[in-house]
């Protein structure tokens, strides 16, 4: 595994922007994830309007692959379905876990297949994983209300 | 460089001879877990080919072997640390059970309403959450001392947190974030001055300084033995005689009793008494071949290497912009341990990108959440050295760190 294959260039662009990381106004969930064992700490913030996700932003530090794998997840989930934004989380999932390898599977993750690598670093997955599973308990709690 | 011979010493290491993706090994992270030399692994091997049996409980020549090697290496503990009696010497599974052990028996036996617990803000977690729980059971207070800028524990501190209320001081010697000494002396005779006990987390602090609990003062003196190139699941309580004696018993079970009837039982003398069930005796092998080797180095050319390996690593960190080091900048009372932040990286990233130049160091939280909070960092990295460490592993880790920023992104 070599660095290159990690800190990619679309890796490194989304750690360094800021374009997802703020506050909304008036969020319906802001969902905490966090990683206890390296310190990973973010905010998930959400707008649903009925069953669309019309806007998500987060907050919080943690590592360029977690901040990274977030921010690339926002761009993903704004303006699609509930049920299309857990579809992506399920595949994502499956991706880094290596359960899902089809690359026609892990086409409607777009920009987020730049993280496939990752399940190659033990260490790192689950910095990688921490934003979609915060999205997953959001959505859970969402769904509740 | 210094008076040990450390070209002969690294080839005690089968570990340090491989390399890591095309990479020589630097491995850097020895305040989480120290490597073993062939000494210690051999010694461990040789007791399971020849001597394994059951201590204290068979009249066959094995379990009688057992009891003298795990007898044998209570002794060399006893020596390593300067106990006046094996009584003293209670094998644990590290040094976090004998902490628990003290909370839930020395802690739980004494501690009243309102009495006080203090402890210091720079504590690993093993030393924070079984006093949060005593203090918590009993009503009592847990107070903490807090460091000044440069990450020290002032005279005024211990005077101003320390007060009649007082009944237990428990502290590291070593910092395993900042890799402060802490002032132990200072801190054991005020403490005495007003009755409390102390008790002295030497994790970090044994295996790379002398110890002489008796000089020390300490009430209780804990350390682990993988910290000390010994193997994991082997660790020492040490306690004063008269302190033990009176302690109700931690984990009961066999061999740790004197009489049982169906609804009793009194307890078998120090240090059986605390020592329930089937010991880690192979465990005790290790840790006795380890601190042998210590003693054949011999633990102040020990200390003096990694004073100067670390000295020059702080030197070179410190002519570099982007590098913030945590805690003091000079050595005094400082031991083989640097915490650092690189400007714009987040820690963890610093870990991956060392790891792939070769270079084994730590990331994170430290098992010092409190501390964090109060540095205001959410996690550092943080560079560890021992006896094996040389100068050929500061060059590696000094030409990495000048290459971490440049993989994500930033010029220089």
């Amino acid at each position: 595994m070599h660095l290159d294959e990690i800190y990619t260039q679309l890796i490194m662009e989304h750690n360094k922007s800021s374009h997802n990381k703020r506050h909304l106004n008036n969020p319906n969930i802001a969902e905490r994830g966090h990683n206890p064992s390296c310190g990973d700490d973010i905010t998930l913030e959400l707008k649903f309007n009925n069953n669309i996700i019309e806007d998500a932003s987060f907050v919080g530090h943690g590592c360029a692959i977690s901040q990274a794998s977030t921010s690339i997840m926002i761009d993903l989930i704004k303006g699609i379905s509930i049920e299309e934004a857990l579809k992506l989380v399920e595949t994502f999932i499956g991706m880094i876990k290596k359960e899902i390898t089809d690359d026609n599977e892990l086409e409607i993750l777009e920009d987020a297949v730049a993280l496939k690598n990752i399940s190659n670093m033990p260490a790192r997955v689950k910095c990688a994983v921490l934003a979609w599973h915060t999205l997953k308990e959001a959505i859970a709690k969402q769904n509740v209300q | 460089m210094s008076n040990l011979n450390l070209e002969k010493i690294i080839k005690d290491f089968p570990v340090l001879s491989q390399n890591f993706n095309g990479k020589r090994l630097a491995y850097l992270d020895n305040g989480a877990t120290t490597q073993k030399p062939s000494q210690v692994i051999n010694a461990m091997s040789e007791y399971n080919k020849h001597s394994h049996g059951n201590p204290h409980r068979g009249a066959h020549q094995l379990s009688i072997k057992a009891t003298e090697e795990y007898d044998l290496a209570k002794e060399v503990v006893r020596q390593f640390i300067n106990a006046k009696s094996i009584e003293e010497i209670i094998f644990t599974k590290g040094a976090t059970e004998s902490l628990n052990l003290v909370a839930q028996s020395y802690g739980l036996d004494n501690i009243k309403e309102n009495d006080e617990i203090v402890i210091a803000i720079s504590e690993h977690h093993s030393n924070i959450l079984p006093w949060q729980r005593v203090a918590r059971l009993r009503g009592a207070k847990l107070k903490y001392l807090y460091l000044n800028a440069e990450g020290r524990i002032t005279p005024e501190e211990i005077v101003n947190k320390i007060s009649k209320n007082t009944k237990i001081v428990s502290i590291a010697q070593m910092s395993n974030v900042l890799g402060t000494i802490n002032p132990i002396k200072e801190i054991v005779d005020y403490a005495h001055k007003i009755g409390a006990i102390v008790i002295v987390d030497g994790a970090q602090s044994a295996p790379h300084m002398k110890i002489d609990v008796q000089k020390l003062g300490a009430d209780f003196f804990v350390f682990s033995g993988h910290k000390l190139m010994g193997p994991m699941g082997i660790g020492v309580l040490y306690g004063k005689k008269e302190l033990l004696e009176k302690m109700s018993p931690y984990l009961l079970g066999g061999d740790m009793i004197e009489y049982v009837t169906e609804q009793d039982a009194t307890f078998a003398p120090l240090p059986f008494k605390f020592e329930a069930g089937t010991q880690n005796v192979e465990g005790a092998i290790g840790l006795k071949a380890a601190i042998n080797y210590i003693q054949q180095i011999g633990i102040d050319n020990i200390t003096e290497h990694e004073r100067k390996l670390t000295e020059y690593t702080m030197d070179k960190l410190l002519s570099i912009p982007y590098i913030k080091i945590q805690g003091p900048k000079n050595m005094d009372n400082k031991g083989g341990i640097i915490s650092f932040t690189v400007d714009d990286v987040h820690p963890h990233d610093v870990a991956t990108i060392l790891d792939s130049y070769g270079v084994a160091i730590r990331s994170g939280h430290h098992c010092a959440q409190p501390l964090m909070k109060y540095l205001n960092l959410p996690a550092t990295s943080r560079i560890s050295f021992y006896l094996y460490n040389s100068m050929e592993d500061v060059e590696q880790l000094i030409y990495a760190i000048k290459n971490i920023r440049k993989w994500l992104g930033y010029a220089s």
